[in-house]
């Protein structure tokens, strides 16, 4: 996050206004990834009146930047008049989509509607490993002839490359293809349990050895040693920290209207079909527990050495059955990462238990977002850029 | 005959006020500016129709003590600054179809 950003989000905490949200149109898919954490039946989706309707709430709100995700996004018939609708309220919006459906009529349409990154998931360099995961024969071709489309029309695009354990060590492969196509890279080892959960997918997730390889790639991870320096403890000033944006200037809205803190916390806050979105934001006493929780209240990480520098995911926490408690996963991250074990973790492995979840690993921010920022903007009545 | 500077703001941006504040982003190269809440007066004032010596008059004078000649100056010097950053269309005719789409929310 540039510091223009983060001086933003530090603004919208302030004001208590939602700055980010992730709206997934739709759990529909033409995929069938095996790692897939969605049940892809439609239960009833916002109506294009609805989503309209919500598009206009949230501008009102405040939303500035917009997710919009699935399922396939292009799954739904109204996309382009929903992305339209988000573009006329001048939300910065991010595509995420598999590409399938991506040709170059719908090329030149993202274009004119002026979206700001189209993030494609690639799983592999070699198409038979990605289309053994999306399981649909010929979807690295259609996948990659979308990013070529979205690139000649100038578009931002990301490919963003989920690791498990059928690709483990493809990373450089598809990020060597990123470049060749003129494409961001984002690289991501996390298989998350459904969304019912259901944690038999954790299954996937690669092993210690090879994330422990992972972070110690400086074409990843930049500066190994930097990234995977010893913890520097907990100070007073660190317990007053919160978990993350979740919550706080970011929030998650399914295909039926739920309201979460995020895709990965599905803590349910409220339903825009009943409550209006930001009354739901300002008065659910879900999201001002999730707003209420530091550093300070958690009993294990408060005294953990990594707690100032974890990267916790409180999601991940509520799914273990505690959004106060450690998020076991992340702690197998840490000792990955730093060698040192969390309290957590020592606490587990002194008395091991059955624990599916224990390879679940998640990396946010290995590759934050690169943007552009002039020295100085404009002299006389505007403040800065 | 007086000249007269319209200006809008231009369809390839995102764009949200925060606070007193405006957060603006180029769809064209992704970059963010913030206008502070002299600038964001008139960038939320700028319709299209409305000439920039009236947007000064009746939204910058009228509210901030300031003279009206340093007060355009200043306007034309961020409009101008905007316009080569291409999220600000300028004008010396009305740009009636360049931001009518877009409905700004406070």
């Amino acid at each position: 996050m540039s510091g223009l950003q983060a001086e933003m989000a530090a603004k919208a905490l302030k004001l208590n206004i939602p700055l980010s949200v992730q709206l997934d149109l739709t759990y529909r898919c033409n995929e069938l990834c095996i790692h897939c954490y969605l049940d892809h039946d439609d239960h009833g989706e916002m109506t294009t009146a609805e989503i309209k309707d919500l598009l206009d709430q949230m501008a009102e709100a405040g939303v500035f930047y917009l997710t919009i995700s699935g399922g396939e996004i292009l799954m739904r018939r109204d996309f382009f008049e929903i992305l339209e609708h988000a573009r006329a309220r001048t939300f910065c919006v991010k595509l995420k989509t598999n590409g399938v459906l991506i040709r170059k009529k719908e090329a030149e349409r993202l274009r004119a509607l002026g979206v700001e990154t189209v993030q494609i998931s690639i799983y592999s360099h070699r198409p038979e490993v990605h289309d053994a995961i999306t399981k649909m024969p010929g979807s690295f071709r259609q996948s990659i002839d979308a990013v070529r489309f979205l690139r000649t029309q100038g578009l931002t695009v990301t490919l963003a490359n989920v690791l498990m354990v059928q690709n483990t060590h493809d990373y450089l492969g598809v990020k060597a293809l990123a470049a060749e196509l003129d494409a961001k890279f984002t690289v991501d080892p996390t298989i998350t349990p459904m969304m019912d959960g259901d944690r038999s997918i954790l299954k996937l997730n690669m092993d210690q050895a090879a994330l422990q390889e992972v972070f110690r790639n400086e074409d990843l991870v930049g500066n190994v040693e930097e990234f995977c320096a010893p913890p520097q403890g907990v100070d007073e000033e660190a317990l007053d920290m919160l978990p993350c944006s979740a919550g706080h200037t970011a929030c998650y809205v399914s295909p039926y209207g739920d309201v979460y803190p995020c895709v990965q916390f599905p803590l349910p806050t409220g339903n825009v079909r009943r409550t209006r979105f930001v009354d739901i934001w300002r008065d659910s006493p879900q999201f001002k527990e999730v707003r209420s929780i530091t550093l300070r209240d958690m009993p294990s990480c408060s005294k953990c050495a990594h707690g100032a520098t974890c990267t916790r995911c409180p999601g991940l926490a509520y799914m273990e059955g505690n959004m106060r408690g450690p998020s076991s996963q992340d702690c197998e991250k840490s000792y990955a990462r730093t060698g040192v074990p969390s309290e957590n973790y020592k606490a587990r492995h002194a008395s091991p238990k059955p624990f599916q979840s224990l390879n679940l690993i998640q990396i946010q921010g290995l590759q934050p977002a690169e943007r552009n920022f002039p020295a100085q903007m404009i002299e006389g009545i505007v403040a800065r850029a | 005959m007086k000249n007269y500077q319209y200006v809008a703001r231009s369809a390839a941006i995102a764009a949200r006020a925060l606070g007193d504040e405006t957060m603006v982003m180029s769809a064209t190269n992704s970059t963010l500016f913030t206008l502070d809440e002299v600038a964001s007066v008139i960038w939320a004032a700028a319709d299209g129709v409305t000439p920039l010596d009236e947007i000064v008059a009746n939204k910058i004078c009228a509210q901030y003590d300031i003279s009206p000649e340093a007060a355009l100056k200043d306007a034309q010097a961020l409009v101008g600054n905007l316009a080569e950053h291409g999220i600000l269309l300028i004008s010396d005719q009305p740009l009636i179809h360049s931001s009518g789409s877009h409905k700004e929310t406070r």
